[in-house]
């Protein structure tokens, strides 16, 4: 292997790793600061991306696709918050296991209802088609390196508000203490909302702008699940910047894991979350 | 754990008995379709047991474990691998061999992982199930990705003497019966030994359990082994039913559909999961009997129950049964019963 | 007088038998159980399957041998771990006469067992693992649709011919996946060319970044792949986003261009893969089955449409010859095993193993269709190695 191609793929790794976290970065919030377990995760990131493709097939935009996508999904989130998991905070947090699973039924369901099972994709806007050479035969699309640039963004956004902000130690305080910040005079309830509502709203965005290079179908959302949660738990809980530095570093093992050892590349992350947890049993950064 | 209200411990009884009787009574109710309701229930008590050593870990003392799976599933494995192909093979040696394997499994996973706790513990227990499942999945010793055949059952004989055909479904089923009853009551008296009590207490306050010279670490590995070897009998239960054993019997979905039954039934009171096992399996049958879309009501009911019934199946009985007595004596019996729950949760 | 009294005693009880019998028959109708994925990931796949079965049931009268058709369908749900109880949930709890799926090779394995101990004829409309036909082939069991071998096997000789010398393959890592590449290898070495490299994607990993930045650096005379659905569209739009298209070759088994080429777009143009069907085949048949298709369900028929369709006319052609009895199975397997299947994808019957033996087609893909450029193989049966029927 020569050198560009070790760079190339330490590029992909990388690269791949940035999806990793708009993958999981609804889920940084949701489960990272509101401790709550949620099966639907996956389902969310599919509603955002047949959202995608549903919108752009009327719009002709995937932009203006995710501009009128957003809102909608964090119109959800608040529904959900409001109607399904309020009434369960005060309970075990299994309790919250069961009902995201049983959401995860009827997304599903109504998902097939709505759009039925074929398989979708979604156009890369005109502007961001081209893409980069980087060998004599490889090149590399323009679209990725603008979902690595959103990403980037995403992250610096996430963690500007949530350390940065009067709000984001409000939200974080929230998590870890409930009565405590309720004491200071602070509609908890609302907070919550706004934080679900996010959350929702962060997964769905991740599946719109994933959708063009993910393709749309059934079942996507399920591959999406449980990888979401191992960047968040190797990160550490409540640690944006956790999650972001484990999302880069599941992306470089699982690339360099298919190259190195093809075999057993399945199982490459596991062993590293595996091994993460062995030596930091609260993850790399809590 | 106190004794249950009689109430419920008589309804567990008539229905353990109506269970029981279904072999031979059955046909006039089921008529042609008796031996698929026979095979039907056999494979939902398999599910309960699996539930069952679930709740040991997630009820009674508080470790979420999505590796339940792992264990069943290797235990399957080891029963195929080690028939030969021709010839049936003998059934206490199968046993010893799918115990010890589940057993040493868990045994090994534990070790690594029992210092984790919380939603920590849950990732380590699904980590490890992953890298078995891929093992299961990507490799060609054990039919790869499509699974492998049982052709014949296990014997069961001693000394030459056959004690049960496991050929003929309606031994089987008391076979997986027997198993389930003499399981929970097995369990339901570990939990009244000390060492069940200490149990308990690492769910309700792992510092006081250390604080009183134990070492929950110790209980806790002990608690996942029992369970991992519970799980791997019913493993080894499943693949003799089945005759075939594929990755989807090690995947960590498996693994969740248990923990939804074990909260659907309500954790912690042991014969809650065995409830929740055959309400989980028998709505999904009504349902996907009903329409090709089940997973709508399905889903709607699941939430609905979530919303409606705070501590399962179970925690609605011990309810009625307070509520219809209304004496003091019984409330005690309730919230010793779901009190696990409570304290945690508030 | 006597032997006359007894004769028309004979008579007399046989007529009786014939009308009661006649009229149980008349009066039940065949269950037909469907063992196929409704929900998931597979959904597509079962959906069309059942449509294109009642589609040829329906032209064939509605009926199945003179006999009313009852339909009795359960969720595979593509989870290979309930196979064995929703079988048997058709088996022994319908009773049906007769199973008709899955499209899931795992299910399939789970299905075969059950088939092979119940005696139920099972007819497989998809799922393509070898051993179905192969070391599990059993009288009562048929396949409709294809094994992996037969649709990879065909692409080594065409690649050689276009003077391909070495190849290298990417597949999911699982059955399906495995057997296309190993058959695709065998045809491929068959002809004098080389696979000098298998690489393989945990399955249903759908990230291939790091496979094509293989490929680029390989530099072989063409790649081959096997993916399907979901994945299928993806690698396509992968590999043209990275540049491969048109300079390293693209073949592959026929899964990879079948209902995603809408998905993949300009990404598909030029892509060759072998199959035993093709939507644009230009005969009678398929004319008039893509109309009638299109014209009941409101969009395009597709292959797996065609395998529902012919194990349609497989059962109103074997049941018609055995006027409607399913009790007698050995003669309802009999007239299934010598059926000719007048199908949009071309005439076919079944091998010795009860696998079709049947034409494959190379297609390039041009304007987003797949486009037929010649039959790969003619007549091609799949060897079946460790089937004990041949």
């Amino acid at each position: 292997m020569d050198f560009s191609t070790v760079l190339i793929q330490t590029m992909n790794g990388l690269q791949y790793g940035l999806l990793l976290f708009l993958i999981a970065s609804g889920l940084t919030l949701i489960f990272g600061i509101m401790q709550i377990i949620n099966l639907a995760h996956g389902a969310l990131y599919m509603v955002g991306a047949y959202l995608a493709f549903w919108l752009t097939a009327l719009t002709g935009n995937l932009f203006l696709a995710i501009l009128l996508g957003l809102p909608l999904a964090a119109l959800l989130g608040v529904l959900i918050e409001r109607f399904l998991m309020q009434a369960l905070y005060r309970r075990d947090h299994l309790d919250q296991v069961l009902m995201t699973f049983g959401m995860i039924l009827v997304i599903d369901s109504l998902r097939s209802i709505a759009w039925g099972n074929d398989v979708h994709s979604v156009a890369i806007p005109a502007l961001l088609e081209g893409s980069i050479q980087l060998t004599e035969t490889l090149e590399y699309p323009v679209y990725r390196l603008f979902i690595s640039a959103v990403c980037g963004l995403i992250a610096l956004a996430m963690y500007g508000v949530l350390q940065r902000t009067r709000l984001g130690i409000v939200i974080r305080g929230g998590a870890s203490n409930r009565e405590m910040v309720q004491g200071l005079g602070i509609n908890i309830r609302v907070i919550y909302s706004l934080v679900f509502a996010a959350g929702t709203a962060l997964t769905a965005f991740a599946g719109m702008i994933a959708a063009p290079v993910s393709s749309v179908y059934p079942g996507m959302g399920n591959q999406i699940l449980i990888i979401a949660f191992v960047v968040v738990v190797i990160g550490g809980l409540g640690s944006i910047r956790g999650a972001f530095l484990a999302a880069l570093l599941v992306g470089l093992t699982a690339t360099w894991g298919a190259v190195l050892v093809p075999e057993y590349a399945g199982m490459a992350i596991y062993l590293l979350m595996a091994v993460v947890l062995l030596f930091k049993p609260r993850g790399l950064f809590a | 754990m106190r004794p249950l209200p009689r109430t419920i411990r008589y309804l567990l009884l008539a229905l353990t008995l109506l269970l029981a009787a279904f072999p031979l009574f059955g046909e006039s109710l089921s008529g042609e379709q008796h031996s698929y309701h026979l095979q039907q229930l056999t494979h939902i008590m398999i599910l309960a047991i699996v539930a069952l050593s679930l709740d040991l870990l997630v009820g009674v003392t508080g470790m979420v474990s999505l590796a339940q799976a792992a264990f069943f599933g290797i235990a399957g494995y080891s029963l195929v691998l080690f028939a030969p192909e021709f010839e049936a093979v003998n059934f206490w040696l199968a046993l010893a061999l799918c115990l010890a394997v589940s057993a040493a499994a868990a045994l090994l996973m534990g070790l690594l992982i029992i210092r984790t706790s919380g939603i920590f513990f849950i990732m380590a227990t699904i980590a490890f199930s992953q890298m078995l499942y891929y093992l299961f999945h990507d490799s060609a010793f054990a039919g790869g990705s499509d699974g492998i055949y049982l052709f014949l059952k296990p014997e069961v004989a001693i000394a030459g003497v056959q004690l049960l055909d496991l050929e003929n479904p309606r031994s089987l089923f008391y076979l997986v019966l027997g198993s389930l009853v003499l399981l929970y009551l097995l369990l339901r008296t570990c939990l009244r030994a000390p060492f069940g009590r200490v149990l308990l207490g690492i769910k309700h306050n792992e510092e006081r359990v250390r604080s009183m010279g134990y070492n929950p670490l110790f209980y806790k590995l002990a608690a996942f082994v029992i369970a991992g070897t519970i799980a791997g009998y019913a493993g080894m239960l499943s693949a003799t039913q089945y005759g075939f054993v594929s990755p989807g019997q090690v995947s960590w979905q498996l693994s969740a559909h248990a923990l939804v039954m074990v909260i659907l039934g309500g954790m912690g009171s042991l014969f809650g999961p065995i409830l929740g096992a055959f309400a989980f399996e028998g709505l999904h049958q009504l349902f996907a009997g009903l329409t090709p879309h089940w997973e709508l009501p399905m889903g709607l009911v699941v939430i609905a129950m979530v919303l409606l019934l705070p501590r399962g199946i179970a925690g609605l009985l011990l309810q009625l049964c307070s509520a219809r007595k209304a004496k003091p004596a019984d409330d005690a019996a309730l919230s010793t019963a779901v009190a696990v729950n409570k304290e945690t949760s508030v | 007088m006597n032997n006359y009294k007894k004769i028309a005693s004979t008579l007399g009880s046989a007529a009786l038998t014939l009308a009661l019998f006649g009229n149980v028959q008349a009066a039940d109708p065949v269950k037909v159980g469907l063992l196929l994925p409704y929900t998931g990931t597979y959904a597509a796949l079962g959906e069309a399957i059942t449509n294109g079965m009642k589609m040829a049931i329906e032209q064939q009268g509605g009926q199945l041998g003179g006999r009313a058709v009852e339909y009795v369908s359960v969720d595979s749900e593509a989870n290979p771990g309930k196979a064995v109880p929703n079988m048997q949930k058709l088996v022994d709890g319908a009773k049906v006469d007769v199973v008709v799926g899955p499209v899931h090779s795992g299910v399939g394995m789970g299905a075969v067992k059950v088939a092979r101990d119940s005696g139920v004829p099972l007819i497989i409309p998809n799922a393509g693992f070898n051993a179905a036909t192969g070391p599990l082939c059993a009288p009562n069991i048929f396949r409709t649709s294809f094994t992996s071998w037969q649709t990879a096997y065909p692409m080594g000789q065409v690649a050689a011919d276009k003077g391909y010398k070495n190849i290298v393959t990417v597949a999911w890592r699982y059955g399906f996946g495995t057997e296309s590449v190993e058959g695709f290898k065998e045809g491929f070495e068959k002809a004098g060319g080389t696979v000098s490299k298998e690489i393989y994607v945990p399955f249903p990993d759908v990230e291939f970044q790091s496979q094509l930045t293989e490929i680029a650096a390989l530099k072989p005379d063409a790649v081959f792949v096997f993916f399907a659905g979901g994945g299928a569209a993806k690698f396509v739009q992968d590999y043209a986003a990275a540049g491969l298209q048109g300079k390293i070759p693209l073949l592959g088994s026929g899964f990879l261009t079948e209902g995603t080429l809408a998905a993949q777009g300009q990404a598909a143009e030029g892509v060759l893969t072998t199959l035993h069907y093709a939507d644009s085949l230009d005969t009678e048949q398929n004319r008039s089955f893509r109309d009638a298709y299109r014209q009941q369900f409101g969009k395009e028929a597709d292959i797996y449409a065609v395998q529902g369709f012919d194990t349609g006319l497989l059962l109103a052609q074997s049941l018609q010859q055995v006027a409607g009895n399913t009790e007698d199975r050995n003669a309802w397997i009999a007239a299934m095993s010598q059926a000719h299947i007048a199908s949009p994808r071309g005439d076919w019957s079944f091998s010795k193993a009860h696998n079709p033996v049947q034409n494959v087609y190379l297609r390039e893909v041009r304007d987003g269709a797949n486009q037929v450029a010649s039959i790969a193989a003619t007549a091609l049966a799949d060897p079946a190695p460790g089937c004990k029927l041949q």
